[in-house]
């Protein structure tokens, strides 16, 4: 067998650990020995996991911060929720059914992506990330004001209510501006999660190994030199930005079709979860896929574990992510780290270089 | 005359907008950071003033004294716990990610002091309202008593700036952190006394926004917090009049937007027009446009 590149293995190990924690969950699942509280967050586990690994795209490999993500998201769970409900009837076969509708919601939010991207994408740095949580409060409120209902006539649509849709008797509110949709198919799996998860991954790594994502990347650490040789800036960043929201969406498909109503509220869909995929991404590491699952799996089940402790969990959450954070990137912790962890690191080496 | 009441209510909550903007402003001017617990510390303030007056029984005034001296202390702490260990970090997201460790702690700190229940809070502005043109027009006294303030902060700041040493001090760190220091200027002192002067600034507006909007929750100055950001970075953040400018505009378009267009949409028009003026001029209106070299 030929030897795997560095970069392969590494790739394989993510792979792999998806896939470990996956059985391990199925076992533990099949044994009862996960709570429903537990078994209940499954599903928006794995979309939390996606939405990570696609923000790392654009915060480590574009090295833009976008302060939006849930944007993407909002766009993909409400195309897919307001397609899944209107083909209940017409395509009675959950599976293809829900395959389209991860096209539908993956391309709706890639298009966002786009056309946020041009104008965006010119901005740099803070600026940047301001108007990418304009756009996300934007696509929000946008929902909670839009009503699209079905009659024999067709689509309808208003922005004011529900009566204002004229609707014919026997019409259908599908889209009830703030409260929603309601009745989308629940969908969603474990299963299915996990594997848009392994497919997600795939995108990203292979992606980060291509030459277009070496471009990017040349962009990310010197946007002036990249150009100078020749590397296409706007093509490459509206590429990572718009496949990174496609992702995006991809997560809200399936967080949508895991909810009897779908509604846009800031819990859900405003700048709080954008900040906190921002959360996950830069915990786990910027730019290293397999931290943001590994941070996002964590940091959403802490508050759960933590249930115990009731009205103190949260500012134990809150606590413990501060003094991560200090652990990691402060200058003084590293250099202690760095004196007191040696021995261990001291010993690696040797290994390595003994082999 | 509904024009002219809608534009100085507008005025009014740019003004709160603006005295949070400099915090933001000055903060972000010298650390290069986005303070994003600044919103949490506002929320923070008015819990103070209301404990102050309903528990202690303080005299209004004193209880503002109070709030501004206890955010005073909250800041420089926060500043030196938190923030000071990662200012050199490797990555400029760090200390972003511990300031919204720090909002949340915050939050949850007044959620287990106070609990989750929004609580009324009594105006603290013993001002009575104006009434102009035969009574058609009537102005609040938390409206006067808030556009006064914003426009005694702006010119005791500019002054503080220009004409301190401590002010040209923060000028100076903010312009080149090195080269300061080589002049013997203390930066971590410079840069604590900033945070102290932008959380003063936040417990001010605390009061000000709970005697506008009498509702307090832990959750009150998140979005206040967020949208003072966008007024500093509508304004070219890093600019001090830029953040009054931002923050008028601001209120005012909310306002407007609120009165004229559609309530629910008041705030998408908001940062409708931040991004059309962003990327018609990528630094903001008053920033400054840094050439990139090579």
């Amino acid at each position: 067998m030929k030897k795997m590149s560095k970069t392969t293995k590494s790739n394989m190990i993510t792979y792999l650990m998806v896939v470990v924690l996956f059985i391990v969950v199925q076992v533990m699942v099949t044994t009862g020995n996960l709570s429903s509280l537990l078994q209940g967050l499954l599903v928006p586990l794995c979309a939390y996991v996606i939405l990570a690994v696609s923000l790392n795209l654009t915060v480590g490999i574009l090295g833009e911060l976008s302060l939006g993500h849930a944007g993407f998201m909002c766009v993909g769970a409400f195309t897919s929720a307001f397609f899944s409900k209107c083909a209940v009837e017409a395509i009675p076969v959950a599976g293809v059914r829900y395959l389209i509708a991860l096209l539908i919601g993956a391309a709706a939010a890639g298009i966002c992506g786009i056309l946020i991207g041009i104008p965006v994408l010119r901005l740099k740095g803070d600026y940047l990330a301001i108007v990418t949580l304009a756009f996300g409060e934007i696509i929000k409120n946008i929902v909670n004001i839009l009503f699209i209902g079905r009659d024999s006539k067709g689509f309808h649509f208003s922005t004011k209510d529900s009566m204002s849709l004229g609707l014919e008797d026997g019409g259908q509110v599908i889209v009830n501006g703030p409260q929603g949709i309601t009745g989308t198919p629940k969908d969603s799996t474990f299963v299915i999660g996990v594997v848009l998860i392994l497919i997600t991954l795939f995108i990203v790594l292979n992606l980060m190994h291509s030459r277009s994502g070496r471009a990017i990347m040349a962009i990310r650490d010197n946007r002036i030199a990249a150009e100078s040789v020749g590397i296409n800036i706007t093509k490459y960043k509206l590429m990572a930005f718009s496949i990174s929201a496609a992702l995006a969406g991809v997560a809200g498909v399936i967080y949508a079709h895991n909810l009897a109503t779908l509604t846009a509220q800031p819990k859900n869909f405003g700048y709080n979860m954008s900040i906190m995929i921002l959360v996950f991404v830069v915990l786990g590491g910027i730019g290293n896929m397999r931290g943001s699952i590994i941070a996002a799996i964590i940091l959403t089940l802490l508050p759960e574990l933590l249930r115990s402790l009731s009205d103190y969990r949260m500012l134990i959450y809150a606590i413990v992510l501060i003094v991560m954070m200090l652990f990691n990137w402060s200058p003084k912790a590293i250099e202690w780290r760095e004196k007191h962890l040696s021995r261990f690191r001291r010993k690696n080496n040797k290994t390595e270089e003994a082999a | 005359m509904s024009f002219i009441s809608y534009l100085i209510n507008g005025i009014s909550l740019g003004s709160v907008y603006a005295i949070i903007a400099l915090g933001y402003t000055m903060v972000y001017g010298i650390a290069k950071m986005l303070n994003f617990a600044h919103g949490d510390v506002i929320m923070i303030g008015a819990y103070v003033v209301m404990t102050a007056i309903a528990s202690a029984g303080l005299p209004p005034l004193a209880a503002v004294l109070l709030a501004i001296i206890f955010c005073t202390v909250l800041g420089v702490v926060i500043e030196s716990v938190a923030y000071r260990p990662l200012l050199n970090a490797s990555s400029s997201l760090a200390v972003l990610i511990t300031a919204i460790g720090v909002s949340y702690l915050l939050q949850n700190v007044a959620l287990l002091i106070f609990g989750a229940n929004t609580k009324s809070f009594a105006s603290v502005v013993p001002v009575p309202a104006l009434v102009l043109a035969g009574g058609s027009l009537t102005i609040s006294g938390e409206t006067i008593v808030t556009i006064i303030s914003c426009i005694v902060i702006m010119i005791g700041l500019t002054l503080f700036i220009r004409r301190s040493k401590a002010g040209q001090a923060m000028l100076a760190v903010s312009e080149d952190k090195g080269a300061a220091q080589l002049m013997g200027i203390n930066v971590n002192g410079t840069i604590a006394l900033t945070f102290a002067i932008g959380s003063a600034l936040a417990a001010v507006a605390g009061v000000l926004l709970c005697s506008a909007y009498p509702s307090l929750n832990p959750y009150t100055g998140a979005m206040p917090g967020i949208k003072a950001f966008v007024a500093a970075v509508f304004g070219g953040i890093g600019s001090i009049p830029g953040a009054l400018i931002g923050g008028i505009l601001l209120g005012v378009i909310e306002i407007f937007g609120k009165a004229y267009i559609s309530s629910q949409m008041a705030d998408a028009i908001v940062f409708g027009v931040l991004i059309v003026v962003l990327i018609v001029k990528p630094t903001g209106i008053l920033g400054k446009n840094i050439q990139e070299k090579v």
